[in-house]
């Protein structure tokens, strides 16, 4: 098979000066090779001494970089028409972000502890001495020492990563032990950075341990994460996400990133040189409460183990250089029906952050940004009434309506006497149900935390119904009226 | 035009003056371009495309740098930035010669990374920037073999 390739103007003169050239081959690579073969001259400069192309080499298949498609084993139909498109890069002398530690690992040796307890690593050709002094020269910042914050950091710690990070600031809760193991019983109250700690030093004492006792901000984030070599999101709500997420592309720090909700869970590496951001994949946050967090909706304990071991693959493979990483890909992991998908990513070139002409150049305000500020003082709130207030009421027999809008297996955990249960869903078509206001009783709406029982007031206000939202929820009430049911 | 002649981390093999130096004419405008554009970008690098007719360059273009490695170091143009640059010369009815950037309180000499990252028979024009005052301006031109730049000699017409 024939292709046209296109000539960039600095390759011409290895060409005779012709823009276009035929090549054959029936994959990218082929054709590539039919060039380099016809023209010789031409080797030199698109590819490295490793055989690799150089990275500032661009090629693309009709107006597609292969690096989204099948890099080198793209298939070409007839005709396909290839384009090598330079990049142009250059700065000034030194080490620029991210290079500095790298160069380091080159004065960087292995104790005889060390080489017994990386074994395994050091007889891989792929890891090997080098690839274990990359990982010991390394450095991973976790944000979050939660579910997916743990085994990231248990493998990172294990693998040998000479720094790891973690930004927490947090309390260790009885709730956090069905799938964050880096905390155990004995820790519960404990700030989760001292059990983490404990707990990696206790696996790897060869390595250094850092860290923050701090809610991540726009203020701090770009001085936390300056030094490391690369971020690994165990945040759990999209503000934190998208910071860190900016945070990445401005300090160009590749992101190992993954989510998890209930029984699904997605990775994927965010901010490297050429590849997407989150934002080229999510440009908008959801509408605020959309998606529960895990608190809300709950999650399969196990899930955050399957992801954040991804992430922290994918963060070894980053510092070691080498291996195929999920740039450009997003794994979507389907625990229940037990089922891996991939989707192609790619860089958008109108991204605010990472496109061509970024609007973003440094860090904003994300909880407005996601719509999650508390709204300020006199704007439009929805009526609320307190858990003291309305144990006060039953008790003086008050004529009221307790609507519990959880679902059913949430209410099989814990309710309050005398509730009647319609699922926040099931509102918009059931509020028939609730007492006529010539009745008089007063409705109060309760759910576990008291996001959803807020939608089901502002719903309920839309059909006409006035009702009260009982403020922190079913949790707030065991806590204060009923500490006999338990909370989950 | 005095040259910096400090060698701050470059492989002295690197670069080399010709004996028959390379010459590039550039515009007045042009040449004020690239400086307008180093001193408003300090302490970042700021980057563009050379566009030459008739053998003078008539435009410093003036580029988004897209580095990802912080812009205080690097420099990048991209695929579609180096296609928009393609476009933007054949629209004046010339040709895509080269790019510019700066190097900000370092010599106007390129480092090995600029090495590393350099096609051939394009010229790269370089612009020291210290504390925010453009300084020296200097042009390179990679060797066949890439082993190294050799300078070439910039030239403006006096006057105009």
């Amino acid at each position: 098979m024939a292709h046209r390739v296109l000539i960039p103007t600095p390759l011409r003169p290895y060409t005779g000066q012709k823009d276009a050239v035929e090549v054959d081959g029936g994959t990218v690579g082929e054709a590539l090779a039919s060039l380099t073969t016809n023209y010789k001259d031409l080797r030199k400069h698109l590819y490295a001494d490793d055989g690799k192309l150089r990275h500032f080499v661009n090629i693309y298949v009709n107006d597609d970089d292969i690096r989204y498609l099948e890099r080198d084993a793209t298939k070409l139909k007839d005709g396909d028409v290839i384009s090598i498109v330079p990049s142009v890069a250059g700065g000034a002398p030194g080490p620029a972000l991210g290079e500095a530690q790298s160069a380091e690992s080159k004065g960087t040796e292995l104790n005889k502890a060390e080489f017994e307890r990386y074994s395994r690593h050091l007889i891989l050709p792929e890891v090997a001495l080098e690839g274990q002094k990359k990982l010991k020269a390394g450095s991973v910042l976790c944000i979050g020492a939660g579910g997916l914050g743990s085994p990231a950091a248990l493998y990172l710690a294990a693998a040998g990563v000479g720094r790891i990070g973690i930004v927490d600031f947090d309390a260790v809760d009885a709730s956090n032990l069905q799938r964050q193991i880096l905390h155990s019983t004995p820790d519960v109250g404990r700030p989760k950075l001292q059990s983490a700690k404990d707990r990696l030093e206790a696996l790897n004492p060869e390595i250094k341990i850092e860290t923050f006792e701090a809610r991540l901000t726009s203020a701090n984030a770009l001085e936390l994460f300056r030094g490391y070599d690369v971020i690994l999101d165990g945040t759990d709500n999209f503000a934190t996400r998208y910071l860190v997420n900016d945070a990445c592309v401005l300090l160009g720090i590749p992101n190992a990133y993954g989510s998890i909700f209930r029984f699904e869970g997605q990775a994927s590496v965010f901010a490297t040189k050429d590849g997407p951001c989150y934002r080229c994949l999510y440009p908008e946050p959801p509408p605020p409460g959309l998606v529960p967090s895990c608190a809300e909706g709950g999650v399969l304990g196990v899930l955050p183990g399957v992801i954040g071991t991804i992430q922290a693959t994918e963060s070894i493979k980053l510092i070691l250089g080498a291996g195929s990483t999920l740039v450009g890909r997003l794994l979507l992991y389907d625990a229940w029906g037990m089922r891996f998908r991939e989707l192609k990513l790619r860089r958008d070139p109108a991204c605010p952050v990472c496109g061509d002409h970024p609007t973003i150049k440094q860090l904003i305000d994300y909880e407005e940004f996601c719509g999650v500020k508390p709204a300020p003082a006199g704007s439009a709130t929805v009526p609320e009434t307190t858990v003291e207030e309305l144990k006060a009421r039953i008790d003086a027999k008050a004529p009221i309506f307790i609507l519990d809008v959880r679902e059913p297996h949430e209410y099989q955990v814990a309710r309050i006497a005398g509730s009647t249960l319609i699922p926040l869903g099931q509102l918009d078509s059931r509020y028939g149900e609730l007492p006529p206001a010539s009745a008089g009783r007063e409705i109060i709406v309760h759910c576990k935390s008291g996001v959803r029982s807020a939608k089901a007031v502002n719903l309920l206000k839309e059909h006409g119904i006035e009702a009260k939202n009982l403020k922190g929820g079913i949790l707030a009430w065991i806590d204060k009226i009923d500490p006999s049911q338990p909370k989950y | 035009m005095s040259t910096d002649r400090a060698r701050v981390d470059v492989d002295p093999s690197v670069t080399t003056l010709q004996a028959t130096p390379r010459i590039t004419t550039l515009t007045k405008d042009a040449l004020q371009t690239i400086r307008d554009h180093g001193a408003e970008s300090f302490p970042y690098e700021c980057c563009g495309a050379l566009i030459e007719v008739d053998g003078v360059v008539v435009e410093a273009f003036r580029m988004e740098n897209t580095t990802l490695g912080g812009a205080a170091r690097r420099f990048r143009i991209g695929p579609d930035g180096y296609r928009l640059a393609d476009k933007r010369a054949r629209e004046r009815g010339g040709a895509l010669v080269g790019f510019y950037h700066s190097h900000p309180n370092e010599p106007a000499r390129p480092s090995t990374y600029d090495l590393e990252h350099a096609w051939p028979n394009l010229t790269y024009v370089i612009i020291s920037v210290r504390a925010g005052t453009p300084a020296d301006i200097t042009v390179w031109h990679l060797r066949d073999d890439r082993s190294g730049f050799d300078e070439g000699e910039l030239k403006w017409p006096i006057g105009s």
